[in-house]
């Protein structure tokens, strides 16, 4: 090793250090809480070594319901929130007049505080003694009868979960996308009117392998973000998901090291870790299906 | 197809709620291109060429006037269903695709009973891709391709259709000298293979005096003549013309007309048949001043420049707009020089009389242009 390259060490140490102590250390750690029987905080002990946590957790029902509440939430909300994004991007992008206005009102929610947005949602659609809320007013011009979003049947709080993270997720997903529908050169465009291409044709042959960087992007973290949801269930239905059957995998872990039921480091570290090869398994397909599909402008 | 257009207007309304000058991209532009022809659009940046060649193909569409594609009037037509090629400045090839899908891509548009099938638009493909010489690099995406040959390409994708008019906006302009060359030539060809009536800008007046049947110079929106290269370049309409046409350009004098003859500094150097008296500019090209003991006009010499087989001396008058005064001449002339005055004789056809106020030209000599 040379000097010049002991010197570049030196100059990474601090960052190495900070990743190593806040970063890999917990990571290294919480993969090896998974395989400890037990463990306790307090006491620093275990009672042995092996896969009880993991057979445990997976035969536990209310991480087998986060499990399937979390892939409903990445099913629905992921395809449904780019393609929105995508509609209304190309819908602003369209316009001429009052772009900036719209633009700046679809940024909107993305300043805004979940948990405000949730009270928001909370006053749309909860019951309560005196009223069943504003949706389920606009449900009765229909005549269709009153149901209870919040505390009723699971496809109803699915419904309103999906809808609250699409909206949330919403403005980032339009940002991106009209400023990459802003970047596609104009001569494109032109150069295709000119060949006199029907607009689906530009639209799929043009645009979206233009933004197709863009898409992959958002639907990888897309999926990341939706794998990692917690913060939306509890600002809709309250901190003990477990009961309201609305629990996501973070929620999980999270109330098996802190909630009423808490205190299960072991079990948590072992949640953890299935999300950590769930969310890895469906990062690694994404990379390998788009690697076919997109274009990258080098 | 005949292309005619009849005092073509663009005016780009001044920006914001500010009252700024109208831009008058194009100002009441007429000119008729025959069946077949190749017409080379000259003009400095910014005096319009552009602007005609998107209102002709139709993605601008003009504040007034009319254009003829043949007999049928297209102004109203989108420039959808104009049926032009373009070669668009920057090439616009789509980055994702192959040379061979870009290529194919018009074909691909066709609808209806135009419609091809698919050994059809791969045969018309692969007859285009022969055409500009690129039949070997099908496979391979534009960022992958040189210059040249993405210039090639991109004439390959505006002729595959088979377009009623071919239009190229300043497709040389990022090549390197060389490539430009040979490239110019290649252009010519293939519009003399496909007869395809063409229109190509450029601010390159070797460019467009190379390969063009005709040449239409503009400046500021304005056409200022119409013509076969050599006749432009031989009889200027106007003082604009004659210092665009000409490398090296031609030299400028200040001068009178008293008494019908044409005086620079005390010097009479020209006969004025029938300019009136007045202040006048006076060009003669570089190859219409030629050095003699007794020639007509006297100046100071400062050296002379070996270039190749050209041969310059370099001079200075008073009377002269520019610093220096050039003559081309052959090495044979040359060893007559000596001292510290040069006189030059003038080629009689390689002299011009303009106004001093307009810029027109004022001796009879200018033909129909
Ligand atoms: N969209 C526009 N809005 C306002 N003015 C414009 C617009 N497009 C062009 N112009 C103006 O019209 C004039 C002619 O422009 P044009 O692009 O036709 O020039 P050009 O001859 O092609 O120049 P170059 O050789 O630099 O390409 C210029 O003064 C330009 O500033
Ligand atoms: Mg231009």
């Amino acid at each position: 090793m040379g000097k010049r390259s002991a010197k570049g060490w030196l100059y990474l140490l601090p960052a190495i250090l900070f990743l190593g102590f806040f970063l890999v250390y917990p990571l290294v750690d919480v993969f090896v809480y998974s395989f400890e029987e037990s463990y306790n905080f307090a006491s620093q002990t275990y009672a042995g070594v092996g896969t009880f946590n993991y057979s445990y957790i997976l035969r536990d029902p209310y991480f087998l319901q986060a499990i399937k509440n979390t892939f409903i939430l990445v099913i629905i909300t992921v395809p449904v929130s780019t393609g929105l994004a995508l509609v209304i991007s190309l819908a602003l992008n369209s316009i001429e007049r009052l772009r900036r206005l719209f633009q700046t009102v679809y940024f909107l929610p993305y300043v805004t505080n979940t948990l405000a947005v949730g009270l928001v949602f909370m006053i749309l659609f909860q019951r309560t003694p005196y009223t069943d809320g504003f949706v389920n007013l606009m449900l009765s011009w229909f005549g269709a009868g009153p149901v209870d979003f919040i505390d009723g049947p699971y496809a109803a709080k699915m419904f309103v979960l999906c809808l609250y993270t699409v909206w949330i997720v919403l403005p980032f997903k339009i940002l991106i996308l009209t400023s990459a529908l802003a970047s596609v050169s104009k001569d494109y465009y032109n150069a295709a009117r000119i060949d006199n291409t029907p607009p689906f044709r530009v639209f799929r042959k043009i645009t979206l392998p233009m933004i197709s960087p863009s898409i992959v992007y958002l639907v990888i973290t897309g999926f990341i973000g939706a794998f990692k949801a917690y913060s939306d269930a509890v600002a809709l239905f309250g901190t003990n998901l477990n009961a309201a059957g609305m629990n996501t995998i973070v929620g999980y872990v999270y109330d098996m090291l802190y909630g009423s039921s808490g205190g299960y480091p072991s079990y948590a570290s072992a949640a953890a870790i299935v999300l950590f090869v769930i969310v890895l398994t469906i990062t690694v397909i994404n990379l390998l299906v788009s690697r076919k599909h997109v274009h990258y402008n080098s | 197809m005949k292309v005619s257009v009849r005092d073509l207007t663009k005016i780009f309304p001044a920006r914001g709620r500010k009252k700024g000058e109208d831009v008058v991209a194009a100002g009441h532009v007429s000119f008729e291109i025959e069946d077949g022809e190749l017409i080379g659009l000259l003009g400095p940046s910014g005096c319009g060429k552009s602007t005609i060649l998107n209102l002709l193909c139709g993605l601008l569409q003009p504040t007034e006037g009319r254009i003829f594609f043949g007999e049928e009037d297209v102004t109203d037509l989108p420039a959808e269903q104009r049926g032009v090629g373009m070669v668009f400045q920057n090439y616009a090839l789509y980055p994702h695709l192959t040379v061979m899908q870009n290529i194919m891509f018009p074909l691909q548009n066709f609808k209806g009973d135009r419609k091809l099938s698919r050994e059809e638009i791969k045969k018309r493909t692969d007859e285009a891709a022969r055409l500009v010489q690129i039949d070997g690099l099908m496979d391979r995406k534009p960022a992958e391709l040189s210059g040249g040959q993405q210039q090639r390409v991109a004439i390959a994708r505006a002729l595959v259709k088979m377009p009623r008019i071919l239009l190229m906006d300043e497709p040389l302009s990022n090549l390197d000298a060389r490539l430009r060359l040979q490239t110019r030539e290649e252009i010519r060809r293939i519009q003399r293979e496909t007869g395809i009536t063409t229109v190509f800008v450029t601010h390159d007046q070797d460019e467009a005096m190379s390969i063009s049947d005709r040449i239409i110079v503009m400046q500021s929106g304005v056409v200022n003549q119409i013509g076969k290269p050599q006749e432009v370049y031989d009889s200027p309409a106007n003082l604009f013309v004659a210092k665009f046409l000409g490398n090296p350009q031609i030299n400028t004098f200040r001068g009178a007309v008293r008494g019908g003859e044409v005086y620079v500094g005390g010097d009479c150097i020209l006969p004025a048949d029938g300019i009136p008296d007045g202040e006048v500019i006076v060009g003669v090209r570089p190859e219409g001043l030629i050095p003699a003991p007794d020639g007509a006009l006297g100046c100071r010499l400062r050296g002379v420049e070996v270039m190749g087989r050209d041969i310059s001396v370099l001079a200075e008058h008073d009377a002269s707009e520019a610093a220096t005064v050039r003559s081309i001449v052959s090495a044979e002339n040359i060893a007559m020089l000596g001292g510290g005055t040069v006189r030059f004789d003038i080629k009689p056809g390689k002299a011009f009389v303009f106004a001093a106020d307009t810029g027109l030209r004022l001796d009879g000599r200018r033909a129909d242009g």
